[in-house]
Parts: structure tokens; C-alpha cells; sequence
């Protein structure tokens, strides 16, 4: 392979590795822009959204459904995920955030991290359901294979780089929901009451904004963003696990304070940063070096420009 | 010496018949006491089939000689060294279990660990208490062997001067030898080496790595792998763009060994992969996809696999297979010979207490093993060389060849 074909192709990788975390860190930022939660159980939400697209899967044997009959299966799990962690990030707001909504921002926080080992321990439970795609439950902590519906071969045949269906699935995927995200936010009632919630609580409310049901919906937006994650990683990467959700969620976390935490724009660039850094230095540099050479870029950006990449803008944030 | 190991065989059959015999006619008399033997193995995560074939293995053993040696009840405990936030062996288990052992006033042996970094936690707090710990599945050279690891290595796992630590596997300083002879018998000229920065993972790269450029293969890379990440495209591409004949993965399922090999194969290498011992179990195979292994991946093992052996081994694999209604796994054999080891060792000491059975331990000579006979040195390392190489086919592990001898 030619050096700048290798250059080509790590871009390649690192942008839809990229694009994966930054789904995952806009949930992260859409729900600190507005409540200024870490939500820590993010991640974990994440990973239930894996599991449940893998029980699907399975349950419905999508495996010996035909080609066209897997394009509408991976369609029926992206909704099913992102209803689902949805819903559920909808309901730890409801029962684990809303009534510490006026405390200390300490026990909110204390809080996340108890969803967060919830989620994690439901996950643990969830591997060991005795189906054939979870090698029949017999080791609920080890890691579960993820058929690869969505073939990994390449689609220019010996050419000159190699993208593959599931490369093609993570750009089809979240540039639209990014796209339609922006939208909702700039143009839409709903955007602009959670807008006017992110700046001024107390105001929006006197303007007759019901500001539970849009923190609410808020989180059911950032949880339906991190299933459809799930779904994209479990295709993309052939293999869940009940863990999965720490390295995620904490490669997300990095990516939305490396843009700027509370910046929807910021999350995107800095999945797509931390993306190509990572392939970059796998490549150029040494594997054991990458995640040192991602945390140093996360330090020194915050030394000098505590805000992030793009968080100085406040009028963006959600 | 020989004789004495078929005295022995007959002694141990012997109370065996005898214990059955008193039963039947007058009440036994009350046990001299009971002996616990105490194994602390993975059980939280992918290690977990493997440890539950090891630990049947273990119990084959101690049902053999009916629960009983010399009057003494042989009890055993099964410790858990993984936690689920590691998902694999945790440091703070393993010591917490080798305290525990250490505690119990009735524990004469430990046995364990599968992983070596375990090993390295469990050994000086044992040898602090004179507790003899056999292991039947560290394989890195360094817990009992100078010059291959660490300056201060073995002896920084004697605090107390004297060698409680045995192991009944061949060592990764043979093992990984024997991968790069084989790799260059497979006729790779060029071969990438990535290994998982774990004890054992690292120090068998290294070992295939010097052997490698010995016999004059090219190695176009070395590199250490994350292996918590979520994949390993990035690397795939640089491993590619290498074109090597072969790569080759210090590691083990638990270290992502599954992950690696599918992402080799959708970032389009199509060459051989070769990975030790480590990687020897069906959760191998199901973590990284059947269809991304066959045919061009190589397992290496420090031993036979079940159906490969003789004598008694084949007895062992017709008892466990009678006992449990399954094929014996890589390291139940050894489960097996580990237990029998310090049944054995009960037996011949001269005092039934940690001391007598740690000397007795020492003192095997001419075992009667699964694998033939053999000693341990005085290292505390086995004597038995004997190796296998095997590939996987159509979602099985097939025997290839002896590796070695």
C-alpha cells in the first residue's frame, strides 16, 4: 500500500470511529447544555441499547432473513434501540434526576454514577438470558458476538481503498440524525423552548415553558441518539458486552469537553477529533501510546481554552 | 524410583479400596482431620467455561481417592479471582483469596492461578506462610525462571527464601520457541507481532519475537494493544500495509484476543494468525466468529489436546467424559494433574500440615502425569517438554502436530 492510500484509509476508519462517539457525545452535551448534569449513566444506557438490538436479532432470527429482509431488520433495531434507551433515559430523569432537580448539583452527580452501575449490573443480567446469540447465557459477563448482518467486505472489490457496507451504514446513519438534530434545535418549537430552559430556567418558565416536560424530552433525545449508537457500534464492531458502555461513554465524555461541553457542533468535532487522533497515532505512532496521546490533547486544550474547541459560543448550546 | 511411584499408585489405590471396604463392614473411624485444598481461578467473565473444565478436573481428582487421604477428609474450596468490572482476573480478588487461604488453618495447598499477572499477587503472600500453591495454568517464564523477565525476578516471589511455587504446564520461554519454529515450518517470511501488554501476552511476544529474528524471519512489527478498545481497525490497516505472512498475538480471549482476529479480517488481511495457549478454548472461537478463524489460524499449547493422549491421560479423558458428559477443555488435564500433585504429596508427607505437604510437593519425582512421567526441577517448573500445535476448522479445534521433541 501506498503512504498516502494508508493516510486515506486511517481517515476513513478514524471518521466513522469518530462518528460513533459523537453520536454518543451529543447525548452527553445536549444533557449537561441543559440541566448541567454529567449524565454518567449514558453510556451504560448505550449499552442496553446493544443488548436489546442483539435480543432482537436473535429473537427474530435476523440472521436467515435475506438482504432486503436485513436492511428492514437493521431498521427495526435502530428504532427499537433508540425508543428504548429513549425511554429509559427518559425515566431515570423522571425517577433518579427530577426530584434532586433543586439540590445540591453534588447529589445529582452522585446519583448518575448509581444509574450508571444499575444500567451496567441490568446489562451483566441481560448477557446471561439463555439464548443462542448469547452463547445460550452460559458466561453473562463475557463478551457476545454480534453477527456481522451488515457485511465487512469491501465494496471496491481490490481497489484502491477498502469501505466497507458498515462503513457506509455509520455515514448514512448519523449525518441525516445530525442533521435533523440541528434542525429541531434551530427551527423548531420544541428546539427553541429547550434553548430558552438551557439559558434561563427560572425566565422560561414565567414564559409559560412547561421546563419538566422539556428536560424530559431532552433526555429521551440524547438517550433515542445513543441507541441509535448502539446499534451502529454493535454492527460496526461485531461484538457487545456489558462493559462496553464505560470505554464508550468515556470516550464520548472526552469528546464532548475536548468540543466544548454544551455544544452540539463542539461534540460532533471533537468525536471526529478524538476518531482520527486515535487511527493517527495507531498508525504513525505506537498502539500503547494512543490513549496517552488523546488524554494529552484533552489537557492541553482545556489549559488553553477551558471551554473547549467550541464551547465559548453560549447561545449554541442546547 | 519408578518403583515407588507404582507403590504409590497401588497405596492410593489401595485406601481407596480399603476406605470402601471399612465403610461397608464397621463404622469408619472419626477423620485425623480435615485438609482443604482451596483453587482460586477465573469464574466472572469469558474465562469461566475454561475454569468450570479445570475445576471438574480438580474434583475428578479428589473423587478418585474418595474424598479422603491417610484418614484425613480432603476438602476443597472454589475461590473466584475475577471481578465483573474487569470482566477478567483482578488483582484485589486475588490477593483477598490468597489471605483468605493463608487465614485458614485447615488449607494445606492452593491451586491456581490461570493467568500469571494473578500469580505474581498470590505467590509472596503465600510464601510468607510456607503454603505450597501449584499452578495449572501460568505459563510466563519469569515466576519461576531467571533471565527471561524482570532483574529481581523469581526471587522477589521468595520473600521468604524458600520455593512454594509449582506449576504442572511447560513454560512460554519453550512455548513461544516452539510458535516461531512452527511459523517458519508454515513458511512465513514475514510476521507482525502484537501482544496485550499483560504479563503473559507481553513475555511470550517477546519470547516469539527473539526466536523469529534467530531464524531469520522478518518482523515488520511489534506492537502492544489496547484492550479495552472497541476495535482494532486502525491497527488492521497498519498490520496490511505491512504485508506480513503472519500475525502473531501474545494474549488471551480475555484480553480481546476475538476482537483482534475480526478485525484483522474486515480490514482485509487474509493471511495466517497464530495466538498460544492462552487463546485455547471455545470462547475463543465464539468471540471472534468461527468464519474469521478457520483454516488460517494457529493455536499453540503447552500440552495435548484430550483426544491426542495416552495412557494415563486417555483414563483421565474416559473418566472425566463418564463423570461430566463433555470433552475435557485445553486445561482441565491440568486441573487435574495439579490436584492429584498435592493428593499425592498429602500422601507421601510426613506431617500432615502445610510444611510436610510443601516438602512432599517438592519432592515429586517419576509423576505419573497425563502427559507421561515427569519431575519438577528446582525451580519448581515441570519437566515435561511435551507441546501441540492446532488449527481451527470449521468452528473446532483440530490437532495438527507435536510441537518440539
Amino acid at each position: 500500500m501506498l503512504d498516502y492510500q494508508v493516510f486515506l484509509q486511517q481517515l476513513i476508519t478514524g471518521l466513522s470511529n469518530g462518528m460513533i462517539i459523537a453520536l454518543i457525545a451529543i447525548g452527553y452535551t445536549m444533557v449537561y447544555g441543559i440541566i448541567e448534569l454529567i449524565n454518567f449513566a449514558h453510556g451504560d444506557v448505550f449499552m442496553l441499547g446493544a443488548f436489546l438490538a442483539l435480543t432482537l436479532l436473535g429473537a427474530l432470527g435476523m440472521e436467515a432473513w435475506g438482504p432486503t429482509g436485513q436492511v428492514f431488520g437493521v431498521l427495526l433495531m435502530l428504532i427499537g434501540s433508540a425508543v428504548f434507551c429513549g425511554g429509559l433515559n427518559w425515566s431515570l430523569d423522571r425517577l433518579a434526576y427530577r426530584a434532586l432537580r433543586k439540590s445540591s448539583k453534588l447529589s445529582l452527580l452522585v446519583s448518575a454514577i448509581g444509574c450508571s452501575f444499575v444500567c451496567m449490573n441490568l446489562g451483566l443480567f441481560w448477557g446471561g438470558v439463555p439464548m443462542k446469540v448469547f452463547a445460550d447465557g452460559n458466561s453473562a459477563a463475557a463478551p457476545k458476538d454480534f453477527p456481522a448482518i451488515i457485511p465487512q467486505i469491501n465494496l471496491l472489490g481490490d481497489g484502491f481503498l477498502r469501505i466497507t457496507p458498515a462503513d457506509l451504514l455509520v455515514f448514512a446513519v448519523t449525518i441525516p440524525l445530525m442533521v435533523a438534530l440541528t434542525f429541531m434545535v434551530k427551527r423548531t418549537r420544541l428546539g427553541r423552548a429547550m434553548r430558552a430552559v438551557a439559558q434561563d430556567p427560572t425566565a422560561a418558565s414565567l414564559m409559560g415553558i412547561p421546563v419538566d416536560r422539556v428536560i424530559g424530552a431532552t433526555f429521551f433525545i440524547g438517550g433515542a441518539l445513543g441507541g441509535f449508537a448502539s446499534v451502529i457500534y454493535s454492527l460496526y464492531n461485531n461484538t457487545i458486552g456489558f462493559q462496553m458502555g464505560t470505554r464508550a461513554g468515556l470516550d464520548a465524555f472526552t469528546a464532548a469537553v475536548l468540543g466544548g461541553i454544551g455544544s452540539l457542533p463542539g461534540a460532533v468535532l471533537g468525536g471526529l477529533t478524538i476518531g482520527c487522533v486515535r487511527s493517527m497515532s495507531d498508525q504513525y505512532l505506537e498502539t500503547r501510546w494512543t490513549n496517552t496521546i488523546v488524554f494529552c490533547i484533552l489537557v492541553l486544550i482545556l489549559i488553553f481554552r477551558p471551554s473547549g474547541l467550541l464551547g465559548s459560543n453560549r447561545r449554541e448550546k442546547v | 524410583m519408578k518403583h515407588s511411584s507404582i507403590m504409590l499408585s497401588f497405596c492410593a489405590a489401595g485406601s481407596l479400596f480399603l476406605a470402601g471396604a471399612q465403610s461397608a463392614k464397621v463404622a469408619t473411624p472419626a477423620p485425623a482431620g480435615t485438609l482443604r485444598l482451596i483453587s482460586s481461578l477465573p469464574r466472572t467473565g469469558s474465562a469461566n467455561a475454561q475454569t468450570n473444565t479445570m475445576v471438574n478436573g480438580i474434583k475428578l481428582a479428589i473423587d478418585e481417592v474418595g474424598g479422603q487421604v491417610d484418614g484425613w477428609k480432603i476438602e476443597y474450596q472454589d475461590m473466584d479471582d475475577a471481578s465483573p468490572q474487569r470482566g477478567n482476573w483482578d488483582p484485589a480478588v486475588e490477593a483477598q483469596n490468597a489471605n483468605a487461604a493463608v487465614k485458614d488453618d485447615e488449607c494445606v495447598a492452593y491451586i491456581g492461578t490461570f493467568n500469571s499477572g494473578a500469580a505474581k499477587v498470590a505467590i509472596p503472600i503465600l510464601n510468607r506462610a510456607g503454603l505450597v500453591m501449584v499452578s495449572p495454568a501460568n505459563t510466563y517464564p519469569g515466576l519461576t525462571k531467571a533471565g527471561f523477565g524482570e532483574a529481581n525476578e523469581p526471587l522477589v516471589y521468595r520473600p521468604s527464601g524458600k520455593i512454594n511455587y509449582f506449576r504442572v504446564v511447560p513454560t512460554d520461554d519453550l512455548q513461544g520457541v516452539e510458535a516461531a519454529n512452527w511459523a517458519q515450518f508454515l513458511k512465513a517470511r514475514k510476521v507482525f507481532i502484537l501482544n496485550d501488554r499483560e504479563l503473559y501476552g507481553k513475555g511470550i511476544a517477546d519470547v516469539f519475537r527473539k526466536q523469529a529474528e534467530k531464524l531469520g524471519l522478518e518482523v515488520v512489527g511489534f506492537e502492544g494493544i489496547d484492550s479495552k478498545a472497541a476495535n482494532y481497525r486502525s491497527l488492521a490497516t497498519k498490520v496490511k500495509a505491512t504485508s506480513p505472512d503472519l500475525v502473531y498475538f501474545g494474549g488471551t480471549t480475555q484480553s480481546n484476543a476475538g476482537q483482534v482476529a475480526k478485525d484483522l479480517r474486515s480490514g482485509g488481511y487474509e493471511g495466517m494468525f497464530m495466538v498460544p495457549d492462552g487463546c485455547f478454548e471455545q470462547a475463543f472461537i465464539e468471540a471472534a466468529g468461527a468464519a474469521n478463524l478457520n483454516d488460517k489460524t494457529f493455536v499453540t499449547f503447552g500440552g495435548l489436546p484430550a483426544e491426542q493422549m495416552t495412557g494415563k491421560g486417555a483414563a483421565f479423558c474416559t473418566a472425566y467424559r463418564a463423570k461430566y458428559d463433555a470433552d475435557p477443555e485445553a486445561y482441565a488435564s491440568y486441573g487435574y494433574e495439579a490436584a492429584r500433585v498435592v493428593l499425592q504429596a498429602i500422601a507421601n508427607a510426613k506431617t500432615k500440615d502445610r510444611a510436610g505437604v510443601l516438602a512432599a510437593v517438592s519432592a515429586t519425582k517419576d509423576f505419573d502425569g497425563v502427559l507421561g512421567k515427569w519431575s519438577f526441577d528446582a525451580n519448581g517448573d515441570t519437566s515435561s517438554r511435551v507441546m501441540s500445535g492446532q488449527t481451527v476448522h470449521e468452528g473446532n479445534f483440530k490437532f495438527v502436530k507435536v510441537l518440539g521433541n
